[in-house]
């Protein structure tokens, strides 16, 4: 295990390194360079002289490199002088949203996912199985931009299920308007669990072929006891690997659900930067959830191992 | 006692045939493609998908040439209305027709979706070729590369594209391409493991031949099953992406804009009730989406090997 911890856990630092280098590059492509990207276009020639001797700018591009990586490791992902605020900061306002809704949604899918997935997988090719997984085909291919306004519209404007939102621009504020989180809770939700319950069918599917379990039946073990107590507990192992793989798409989902409600996170805020050319902003927050998906990933992997030891021998 | 089948005239000094000696095949094999087009015919539903998406392209590219709807000009006394005679799909907030415009940015939709589709599908098939044939220190760093810009989300990594160099069609295209090839790259290279120590790969290598025969001629034949499938899925990924930023307000501009923008303004007016603003656009979205992974699942069932029917 021991072994397997620190390959993999250098495996996630190259990945974050070579990420570190990307984001570097896309810092670079910066149209008229990164000072006037960040000052903007009104900026006088001193101003220039003066931010690119400040941000090391007239330096070396490996020392340059060499300082912004020391400035991230801090934390410190640069300033936005069209807000005036340092992206850490505005990262900070925004983040708790987003997290509470990808987190939300994410909870859901798997409590959804994992009994539709069994169900299917016990009941293969029956109508039952036909019918859910023609669904969740739709449910895949329907995008959050599509789903979210209808649903906006059926059960807040037609329906009245759900008032009207006051402004959501903190962690507080959507705590306090807990009836705001169930639309794009849902929307999230529909596509997600279309994806997970595949996967957990097809999951199921190969336990279900495994030689314990064979030999489980063989001893006398009831069905019931074989699925819930054998083949379920193996079967998710694998979802914590796929928990992990789709960070970045929740990341984006999450983007459109914000735009869609009005809610003011992390996505929102990229959008709102990247309409106003604030590119330093768009670059923390991409690169936020980069660092973050790596992590994941090797979080879902270690834990992956440790469910099951086979893992680790390969 | 009959005489053997195989020497049916024995003293003579005819030579057997092939045939006689049951050494030519029953019948002409059949090539991959027919086999997997055979596969692929059997499934209804991707036929369908197949019908959906060959209709879209006659009516977005073929269409205008038989309606002629107004689609650039603003005219204030022809806004929002309800289909009817001379707009069979209504007119938006600028008086433009609806259904023409919906052929126009389908075009535009289409345009990106299939050029960065397949785009991606070049790049992703050569470099996983590339480092699975090479192998060693460089296909591992070429493979944490592919990590590393997995894990960057696509919509972020676009929206930085698109505001950095521009809101123009070509930009989409290739930034979108440059953004989803990753997940093909790996695909092809496991096949690329695994084609690479066959014996006939050994026998191109001691008759001389070059790393580049070798991977043009044997490797990326191999793997181009993979790549077909991965293809449609990634067109159905294309256009979502572009619909995604469209959307979101930072896609293409109308009135030059796709079918997520016409979407996304047609939303705006949703509370109206102006249905059909939003409906065509909303609804032809889903479809090419659900078309292209149709069309993707029944090529998995036709061109993976393990799948196949013999």
């Amino acid at each position: 295990m021991t072994a397997y911890l620190i390959r993999r856990t250098l495996q996630s630092i190259a990945t974050l390194f070579i990420v570190s280098i990307i984001t570097f590059g896309l810092l670079h492509l910066m149209p008229n360079g990164v000072v006037r990207g960040m000052l903007g276009q009104k900026a006088t020639p001193q101003q220039i002289t003066y931010l690119t001797h400040k941000l090391g700018l007239d330096q070396h591009l490996w020392t340059q490199y060499w300082i912004w990586l020391k400035k991230l490791l801090h934390g410190d992902l640069g300033t936005s002088y069209i807000r005036n605020q340092t992206v850490s900061d505005l990262i900070r306002e925004t983040l708790g949203q987003s997290a509470y809704l990808v987190g939300l949604a994410l909870l859901i899918t798997i409590l959804l996912a994992v009994p539709i997935g069994v169900l299917q997988a016990t009941r293969r090719n029956t109508a039952t199985d036909y019918t859910i997984t023609t669904l969740s085909f739709v449910g895949y291919a329907v995008p959050v931009f599509f789903i979210g306004p209808i649903l906006r519209e059926i059960f807040q404007v037609k329906l009245h299920w759900i008032p009207t939102a006051n402004q959501i621009d903190s962690f507080h504020s959507l705590l306090v308007q807990p009836e705001q989180t169930v639309l794009p809770v849902l929307s999230l939700v529909i596509g997600l669990v279309a994806g997970y319950s595949r996967y957990m069918r097809s999951s199921m599917l190969d336990e279900l072929t495994q030689d314990y379990v064979r030999t489980a039946t063989a001893k006398g073990a009831t069905k019931r006891r074989v699925l819930y107590k054998h083949v379920l507990r193996n079967a998710m192992i694998p979802m914590a690997t796929l928990v992990g793989l789709s960070l970045p798409g929740l990341v984006g989902g999450a983007l459109l659900v914000e735009q869609i409600f009005n809610i003011q996170g992390m996505g929102l805020l990229t959008i709102q930067a990247a309409q106003q050319n604030d590119f330093v902003i768009v670059l923390g927050t991409t690169m936020l959830t980069a660092v973050v998906t790596v992590i994941g990933s090797l979080v879902a992997d270690i834990s992956y191992a440790a469910l099951d030891p086979r893992v680790r021998l390969t | 006692m009959t005489m053997s089948p195989v020497f049916p005239e024995q003293g003579d000094a005819a030579i057997p045939t092939d045939q006689m000696l049951g050494l030519a095949p029953a019948e002409k094999p059949r090539s991959m493609f027919r086999r997997g087009l055979e596969v692929f015919l059997e499934n209804k539903l991707a036929v369908v998908a197949l019908g959906v998406l060959i209709f879209y392209v006659l009516f977005c590219f073929f269409g205008p040439l038989l309606y002629h709807g107004n689609t650039t000009d603003v005219q204030m006394g022809e806004i929002t209305k309800p289909p009817g005679a001379g707009h069979p799909l209504g007119t938006d907030n600028d008086g433009v027709d609806v259904l023409g415009k919906l052929m126009k940015a389908g075009q535009i939709t289409l345009e990106v979706g299939i050029v960065s589709g397949l785009l991606a599908s070049v790049i992703g098939m050569l470099y996983g070729a590339v480092a699975g044939f090479v192998g060693g220190w460089i296909d591992s760093v070429m493979m944490r590369a592919i990590d590393a810009l997995m894990s960057i989300p696509i919509i972020f990594a676009l929206i930085y594209l698109a505001a950095t160099r521009g809101r123009t069609k070509t930009v989409f295209i290739l930034a979108i391409a440059l953004t989803s090839w990753f997940s093909l790259t790996r695909l092809t290279r496991g096949d690329t493991l695994t084609v690479k120590v066959r014996d006939y790969v050994a026998a191109c290598r001691m008759m001389g031949g070059r790393n580049w025969r070798i991977i043009a001629r044997h490797i990326l034949p191999n793997t181009i099953g993979t790549t077909i499938v991965n293809t449609s899925l990634t067109v159905a990924n294309s256009v979502f992406a572009l619909s995604v930023l469209s959307y979101i307000g930072l896609g293409l501009q109308a009135p030059n804009d796709d079918w997520g923008g016409m979407f996304a303004a047609g939303t705006s007016y949703m509370d109206q009730g102006y249905w059909w603003m939003i409906y065509p656009s909303g609804v032809s979205i889903v479809l090419i989406i659900i078309s292209c992974n149709f069309i993707g699942d029944a090529l998995r069932d036709a061109f993976e090997t393990r799948l196949q029917k013999r």
